[in-house]
């Protein structure tokens, strides 16, 4: 009961956030300098000359910028919420059908970079942890100066000159469908997949370990300890569901830093997901998909942050029982 | 009620230690004299600056200086770091490039400084409406992936030094006045604050006089690591091609470059990659060991058996 | 034979640069059943010396010099597997802070039965049946619907009451309790305390009751030892203790604990930094009776040369002690 009630506030409060998004997004396109129209038909240039007058007509009235900017965006945001993102001037199919052929690609990565992260990172800082200022400990902190330091596609550049150019182990670009061949799938994707989950290892080992450090420390512990328990149980029951609980917080927020990092690999690796996506419109001008990726990116945060926050409800008795 | 925790606290009334009685720009230098983290990181920027600002100088090359017999050359003892697909010196270019970075990033921390800060200031201390509308969009900003946010603004406002400034310093606004939002509103409850409002101190001289002082440790923490930060996505803009376009040199456009020839030509990969690293490194190490002296937890030491 | 015989005890803290000695050759015995209160302002060792008995003292922290007889083993030297089986099975331990001493992660009733699982081996509904009870016996208000409930839906006083559950749950022979009724409020205090004491009498315990309280002190134990600056001043029968006390510290404890009608007379002065002790006896900077030799030389424990039943076992570590009337003879 109490965890329906958090959900609905905490589902309560994300729809502001949403709403601003939406108008940031909508903005986008009328802030681009030039013509609307001619932007979403995807020129460069001011000159509507070069537009038959039937079609630039039919898109005036399609972006109804014969009304008022507030009235534009409801209509926007109403197409939207049924779907409807307008064209894409590249592809010249609806918007959604381009976006929605690449979301499977950017899950499989976005999921297996993020399970690479935590499986890392998770063991790894609570081992540095409890091997505090040993070798484990300063390893740990290397790793995560690397991951922090060494940009994701300059990393991916060695790795693809190492294993797929010098060793010849896995392709070095390119994507295939799991359901067409999966060991092909798996090759294709665990290179920018380790790739892009390094960056947000390092994030994840970095907090896990201060945070288990800090546990450790915690008068639980030493009660735990004087009940007799043994100091590998104390670690591994006592300690580490508490520190989990704040470890799940941190791989969501991770979710964004994720994304961002996609654009950047998916390009190295040509994979076709949602972020490869977003650059090709960018280089086409194809403003209807960059408006359609980047809503999309965004919304994704934001549900994925509510998620997180049911399950870290969820599991912290505390937030459990007292925000509701 | 006495609530004294037992016997951990050894001590009290023991003197100040001998540091705090030194000036501030003395603590500051003994701080790295002290810290291996933040000596070794303040060397590598040192280097890197003097390599950014000197280097291009004491170089017998012009980076833009094409040479048709010498392309793809390997690193050589005349070509340090090899030449490119036109024959030209790579070390000269990634000198270059260094100075376009430090002006990208350098601009883009402070400017997200210089507007992240009062703007925090001054909706948390008018509080009330503004605050919650300020707070809000916070929330939308930091909803964005950064990256993603860079790469929008930066398409929007086309390629240049100063929109990439914007670009990049925009999704770091929210964190800046955040910092300052939680102090002044940490401090607005003190008592000297009270008492600075009761001896008739305007707010904007309290604002100065009083919190200023309580968030400089930690904004210099966010500046530093928001340097690393600003550095690789400069790079990582250039790299898509969003950022500085040719023929100005930039790291991530150089690493463009050198990905069709990655297998003809690795070194090009190589340096201007390792110069970027290095460069995110020192402020890394910085930022993380200023941080970790300001903040008690990190410091702590104890393991368990 | 005494059921816990602390003999020279000296634990010393490594802190990098510097060390400090936070136990200095501290002796006491304590037999079973009986009830010993250790007294001392924060920073005397009194906490030290009860994690050293448990063995849970902080890894900068090492026994130099001394032993823990108890149960004819002595606790300084056993390892970290045998200081397992005697932690809460015959030794229960009880913390200061009932706010941050369970775990917030698992509830109340569990963090009880696993005591009963790990020792004792019993099976989840066997485990849980005998925290129902003891639960009971520390009189928690609705035993059984509390098992499921988490830490953070209890007051200070109902969490002190869990832990000490969690402490007796085995049926230990020693309980340490360290400030147990520091962090909660007045009320609760005393039933804490008479709960404690009627466990004592009912489980035949022995209580190692660490307080800087001397009249909770004297109220709940029969004996008292004396701490300051790490060294032993006094121990004795609570009785003589109180009505008579020989070292001028305890004196001032005394004269500290509010009286009615008489006027509230602290120590004077603030104790010293344990990193560079003074010389001497380590209370003559703020004893008022101080003579040059206090100075010079550390005073042993001496016997009380008086030998009525309240005298017995009473000693005290003074050059010049005071007089049965409480003033020094001159």
């Amino acid at each position: 009961m109490r965890m329906i009630r958090y959900t609905l506030l905490r589902a309560l409060q994300m729809i502001p956030t949403v709403l601003l998004v939406t108008v940031a997004v909508f903005v986008l396109i009328i802030i681009i300098p030039g013509d609307p129209v001619l932007s979403m038909l995807g020129y460069y240039a001011d000159d509507v000359t070069a537009v038959p007058h039937e079609i630039y007509d039919r898109m005036f009235r399609e972006l109804r910028l014969d009304r008022p900017i507030p009235i534009q965006y409801l209509y926007w945001l109403g197409d939207a919420l049924q779907g409807d993102f307008g064209k894409s001037v590249v592809f010249r199919v609806p918007v959604i059908d381009v976006v929605l052929s690449r979301v499977p690609a950017t899950l499989y990565l976005g999921t297996a970079s993020l399970l690479i992260a935590i499986v890392v990172a998770v063991p790894f800082g609570v081992w540095a942890a409890v091997k505090n200022d040993t070798w484990v400990d300063h390893l740990a902190s290397g790793f995560v100066l690397f991951g922090v330091a060494v940009p994701g596609f300059w990393f991916g550049m060695i790795v693809i000159l190492v294993f797929a150019i010098y060793l010849g182990w896995l392709p070095s670009i390119g994507y295939v469908a799991p359901q067409e061949d999966f060991l092909r799938f798996l090759k294709h994707l665990i290179m920018p997949a380790t790739v892009l989950g390094l960056d947000v290892a390092a994030n994840i080992l970095r907090f896990q370990r201060t945070d288990f450090l800090d546990q450790l420390h915690q008068d639980y512990v030493r009660t735990a300890r004087a009940k007799g328990l043994p100091g590998q149980v104390v670690i591994w029951k006592h300690v580490l569901k508490n520190s989990l609980i704040a470890t799940v917080t941190v791989v969501g927020l991770n979710t964004a830093r994720l994304l961002g990092g996609s654009t950047i690999i998916e390009t190295l690796f040509s994979y076709p997901g949602l972020s490869r996506l977003l650059i090709e419109a960018i280089y086409a001008r194809d403003f209807p998909v960059i408006q359609a990726v980047v809503l999309w990116m965004v919304v994704l945060v934001v549900v994925v942050n509510f998620f997180v926050d049911l399950i870290y409800a969820y599991l912290n008795p505390r937030i459990r029982y007292t925000t509701a | 009620m006495n609530t004294n925790r037992g016997d951990t606290a050894f001590g009290a009334g023991q003197a100040a230690p001998a540091w705090r009685r030194e000036t501030l720009t003395r603590r500051i230098a003994g701080f790295f004299l002290r810290d291996r983290r933040a000596m070794v990181g303040m060397i590598l920027l040192v280097v890197m600056l003097f390599a950014a600002f000197a280097g291009p100088r004491l170089v017998p090359y012009e980076p833009d200086q094409p040479n048709v017999r010498n392309r793809f050359a390997a690193p050589s003892w005349s070509h340090w770091m090899g030449t490119d697909r036109s024959g030209r010196d790579l070390l000269a270019r990634v000198l270059a490039g260094a100075s376009v970075s430090f002006r990208v990033a350098i601009g883009a921390a402070l400017l997200a400084l210089v507007i992240g800060a009062p703007l925090g200031a001054v909706t948390s201390y008018i509080g009330g409406l503004v605050d919650d509308v300020t707070q809000r969009c916070m929330d939308a900003i930091i909803a964005f992936p950064a990256r993603l946010l860079a790469i929008v603004l930066v398409v929007l406002m086309g390629p240049s030094v100063v929109s990439l400034w914007f670009a990049i310093a925009f999704s770091s606004i929210p964190r800046y006045a955040r910092i300052i939002r939680g102090s002044v509103l940490d401090q607005k409850e003190r008592e000297y604050v009270e008492a600075a409002h009761a001896i008739g101190e305007g707010r904007l001289a309290i604002l100065f006089l009083y919190i200023l002082p309580n968030v400089l440790p930690p904004l210099a923490v966010q500046v530093t690591l928001d340097f690393a930060s600003a550095v690789t996505v400069e790079a990582s803009l250039s790299f898509l091609g969003l950022g500085l376009v040719p023929p100005t040199i930039s790291w991530g456009g150089l690493l463009n470059d050198a990905q069709q020839w990655l297998e003809e030509a690795p070194w090009l990969a190589i340096f201007p990659g390792a110069a970027l690293a290095l460069t995110v490194l020192s402020f890394v190490l910085i930022g993380d060991a200023i941080r970790d002296h300001l903040d008690p937890r990190t410091r702590r030491r104890g393991r368990m058996r | 034979m005494a059921l816990l015989d602390v003999h020279n005890l000296t634990v010393d803290f490594n802190l990098g640069v510097e060390s400090l000695r936070a136990v200095d050759d501290v002796s006491f015995t304590l037999e079973p059943g009986e009830a010993l209160g250790i007294v001392g302002e924060s920073g005397s060792g009194k906490t030290v010396t009860a994690l050293s008995i448990m063995r849970l003292l902080d890894p900068a922290a090492r026994i130099t010099r001394g032993q823990i007889w108890f149960d004819g083993r002595d606790l300084a030297t056993q390892d970290e597997s045998a200081m397992e089986s005697i932690r809460g099975r015959r030794i229960g331990m009880v913390f200061q802070e009932p706010m941050t001493s369970l775990n917030p992660g698992y509830t109340v009733g569990e963090q009880v039965a696993e005591v009963y699982r790990h020792h004792l081996r019993l099976s989840h509904a066997e485990a849980r049946r005998r925290t129902i009870e003891m639960f009971e016996r520390v009189k928690l208000p609705g035993a059984r619907e509390m098992f499921n409930k988490y830490p953070h839906e209890f007051s200070g006083g109902m969490r002190q009451r869990v832990t000490i559950a969690a402490a007796l749950a085995c049926g230990p022979s020693l309980l340490i309790a360290d400030e147990p009724t520091t962090a909660v409020d007045v009320t609760i205090q005393a039933q804490i305390l008479s709960l404690l004491g009627e466990l004592q009498r009912d489980m035949n315990l022995a209580l190692l009751f660490i307080s800087h309280d001397l009249a909770v002190v004297s109220e709940l134990c029969t004996r008292a030892a004396v701490l300051y600056g790490a060294r032993l001043m006094e121990v004795g029968s609570t009785d003589a203790i109180f009505t008579a006390p020989r070292h001028p510290y305890t004196a001032g404890l005394i004269n500290s604990v509010p009286q009615r009608g008489q006027p509230l007379q602290g120590v004077p002065g603030t104790i010293f930094d344990l990193r560079s002790p003074p010389p001497g006896c380590r209370f003559h900077p703020r004893c008022v009776h101080a003579q040059p030799r206090c100075n010079r030389e550390i005073p042993e424990l001496t016997r009380s040369p008086a030998s009525t039943p309240v005298e017995r076992g009473h000693v005290y570590a003074c050059h010049y002690p005071l007089d049965r009337a409480g003033t020094r003879p001159t």
